[in-house]
């Protein structure tokens, strides 16, 4: 060890500065790790507890989680394709927080992605365009009105000032109600005439499954965009702008950021996500567009956003791991005798320990070296 | 790689289908030689359409040799595929019952194609021999006969002349409940009207409580509905002082002053057919459907609101319905355009009636 009156070297202060922020660099990043493990162990424990209440063995629970969702090759695609929406509705969450917005109107970019999607295949189908053509097309239709839908209420956002939290709500009801409305009359396939529906697509333009595998392309689509945007927010220019204006918009605007256009611009990309859900949702599932499209992934998106703290690469884990419980949700009710609102009781709990959780940041030592605490 | 204990049927029919089963070992073995897996859209208890189906299951479980996992809160997505899947390969399912309407096309098409040894039925007619494979069925009660019914003890229960109808959509179904409902309210009261709602969802409970608010302010003093869970309807009704009729599964204790009767479904007597034939190895029906003649529907029990003279006459008309008296006997009008839409005696499962697209003449409101 240097004597401490001896003064150091120049070269061993670069080392050593080198080493720290390494050091640093991992501890950090092992910090956002460890706290959300350590949150879904604190609300493991706390949900056992609740079973124990109802006179139900938490060990048999979560043997069946892991059974239902990951434990077997049927399980584990039954897991990845319900993941598949989530990855892109969370996408639709995440980015527009990234600049400070509490965005919720994904479940209605994804009903009017999915509507204008099967509605622009009609007259395609009909006048047999070949598939690929048209499933270009209705990839840009769908991904067309779901960003517009998101991106309305961005830019009432930036020039009304409206929050963006309740117009985005209320814009999903009326995003679904413009689908029943056109689903209900004018675009109505008369040949159903108990389940209101457009015209349906046909198999032949329907988008396949994963090769081997009963997943659909949404799942591969969603995992190509988180990485791109992930990519898009933290290493380019455009990210970097769009965390200085959610951090600071006041700051933002004075170093002559355009906020405005960022604001729309991260809710067009928003929308457009849950729109190519709603597509895939149309064109690998339904086949058409009815009110089956209203299926709660734009809420459940929120969740597995907020989860995964927006940031686009972990949405991919958070959302394989709600797909898992709720794929293993089924298997719980039918075993354990417990009704369906138990995953939700177990969803809950893992969503306000989380919360929690965010004031643990900073406090341990264990993720910190002397003289770089960030408690902000 | 032996993760999981899974049974010798779940592991044989896990591989005959193609999926590369992990395992193999003593789970527990299923002690029901049938194993009946069922899916619902909403909860089991929601005094409506699926609690008609759950309170049928819970009477199939009372037979020896029958199993039943059920699955509620399920939407009309590839989630049902899968939640159907994993009834086949995780217990052993050998017949499954999709109960929503959204289940069949294409879900329960695909998964009948790929499980050809399981048995699949779905709660709607929309089975085809030409179209769909010969494992899938459809099975449906006529509940517009239970409504009929309702209508000829309602036409008694009223004193305004003014009876309500609370409705989802303006889809077939709906509107044959309406129109028989109002057919059995003219039997025995030749003034009554029926004034129509539509709220035009399944499940809306604040615009449902809206609407009997308004029909109880113009007068109307029966209200009855068709809506996925009548729970609201029936407070609502109640609480304002009108006489209400049930409709899907028994709301009576929802409105102990004013219950007359209620249409319900007995999907029991399908199921319990379900249960006899797969147990005797005979093929099951592909199309099972039928009202009062084949005890697939039903009525709730007498409520206090149900006078004397109602219940003899809605008792006397049940039996007419079991000897198969048809209730459309034409000529009847349509309520627009008072043009003849029926122009003589139908059958009461006639086809004919299940494309119904109009409102009668004795129905006050708009299908547009």
């Amino acid at each position: 060890m240097a004597n401490i009156s001896e003064p150091l070297s120049p070269a061993f202060i670069g080392a050593a500065a080198v080493r720290g922020d390494l050091l640093v660099r991992i501890r950090r990043s092992a910090e956002y790790v460890a706290i959300p493990v350590f949150a879904l162990v604190v609300s493991s424990v706390l949900f056992s507890v609740f079973l124990l209440a109802l006179g139900k063995s938490p060990v048999e629970f979560f043997e069946l989680v892991h059974r239902g969702g990951f434990g077997t090759a049927f399980s584990i695609q039954n897991t990845l394709q319900r993941s598949a929406p989530l990855i892109l509705t969370a996408l639709a969450v995440a980015v527009p927080a990234r600049i400070g917005l509490i965005m919720i109107g994904g479940e209605g970019a994804l009903v009017l992605g999915g509507f204008a999607a099967a509605v622009v295949a009609i007259p395609l189908v009909r006048g047999h365009v070949p598939p690929p053509v048209t499933l270009i097309v209705m990839v840009a239709m769908g991904t067309l009105a779901g960003a517009l839908w998101v991106g309305l209420a961005g830019y009432l956002r930036h020039a009304r000032g409206v929050n963006e939290t309740i117009s985005s709500l209320l814009l999903t009801y009326i995003g679904i109600a413009i689908m029943n409305f056109f689903v209900e009359g004018p675009l109505r396939d008369l040949t159903n005439p108990n389940k209101p529906s457009t015209m349906p697509i046909g198999d032949a333009y329907m988008v396949g499954k994963l090769p081997g595998t009963d997943v659909h392309w949404g799942f591969a689509a969603g995992i190509v965009l988180a990485i791109v945007l992930y990519v898009l927010l933290s290493r380019t220019t455009f990210g970097f702008a769009v965390r200085i204006s959610g951090g600071n918009p006041r700051a933002a605007l004075a170093q002559g950021l355009p906020v405005g256009k960022l604001i729309v611009l991260s809710c067009l990309l928003a929308g457009a996500c849950a729109g190519l859900a709603g597509f895939f949702e149309v064109a690998a599932i339904q086949g058409r567009a009815n009110a089956s499209l209203v299926a709660g992934y734009g809420f459940t998106g929120i969740l597995v956003a907020f989860l995964a703290r927006h940031n686009p690469l972990a949405i991919i884990p958070v959302a394989i791991l709600f797909g898992g419980i709720v794929a293993s949700g089924g298997l719980v009710q039918r075993r354990m005798d417990l009704p369906d609102a138990t995953v939700l009781v177990l969803q809950g709990l893992t969503f306000v320990v989380l919360l929690v959780s965010e004031t643990l940041y900073g406090r341990f030592k264990i993720f910190q070296v002397s003289g770089t605490a960030d408690r902000t | 790689m032996a993760l999981f204990k899974i049974s010798r049927r779940e592991f044989l029919e896990g591989t005959a289908a193609g999926l590369v089963a992990t395992g193999a070992g003593g789970h527990a073995a299923l002690a029901a030689d049938i194993t009946l897996g069922i899916v619902y859209v909403g909860p089991r208890d929601d005094f409506g359409w699926n609690q008609a189906h759950a309170i049928a299951v819970k009477a199939l479980k009372s037979l020896p040799g029958i199993k039943a996992v059920e699955e509620e809160n399920v939407p009309e997505t590839d989630g049902c595929a899968k939640s159907m899947e994993s009834m086949v390969n995780l217990d052993g399912a050998n017949i499954i019952l999709g109960t929503s309407f959204g289940y069949f096309d294409p879900f329960m098409v695909d998964l009948a194609k790929k499980y050809a040894k399981v048995e699949f039925r779905h709660a709607a007619p929309l089975w085809s021999e030409a179209k769909h494979p010969k494992n899938l069925g459809s099975y449906f009660g006529y509940l517009n006969q239970a409504h009929y019914i309702d209508g000829v003890a309602a036409g008694l229960s009223t004193r305004s002349n003014k009876l309500g109808f609370v409705a989802a959509k303006p889809i077939a179904s709906v509107l044959s409940n309406i129109n028989s409902f109002m057919l059995g309210a003219r039997k025995t009261n030749p003034n009554a009207v029926v004034q129509v709602i539509f709220t035009g969802d399944w499940s809306l409970p604040v615009r449902e409580a809206e609407a009997v608010n308004a029909l109880v302010d113009a007068g109307v003093d029966v209200i009855t509905c068709h809506v996925d869970g009548p729970k609201v309807v029936v407070e609502t009704a109640e609480k304002r002082g009108a006489k209400v009729c049930g409709h899907n599964s028994s709301q009576a204790p929802l409105a102990p002053k004013g219950f007359i009767t209620g249409a319900e479904y007995k999907w029991e007597t399908i199921y319990k057919g379900y249960a006899r034939d797969l147990a005797a190895g005979k093929k099951l029906p592909n199309m099972v459907a039928g009202g009062y003649e084949a005890d697939m529907v039903q009525n709730s029990p007498f409520g206090a609101g149900a006078s004397e003279q109602a219940r003899k006459a809605a008792t006397a008309a049940i039996a007419d319905l079991r000897a198969k008296k048809p209730i459309y006997v034409g000529p009847l009008k349509d309520n627009k355009t008072g043009k003849v839409v029926i122009d003589k005696s139908y059958d009461n499962l006639d086809p004919f009636l299940d494309q119904m697209n109009y409102l009668l003449e004795g129905v006050i409101g708009s299908i547009t």
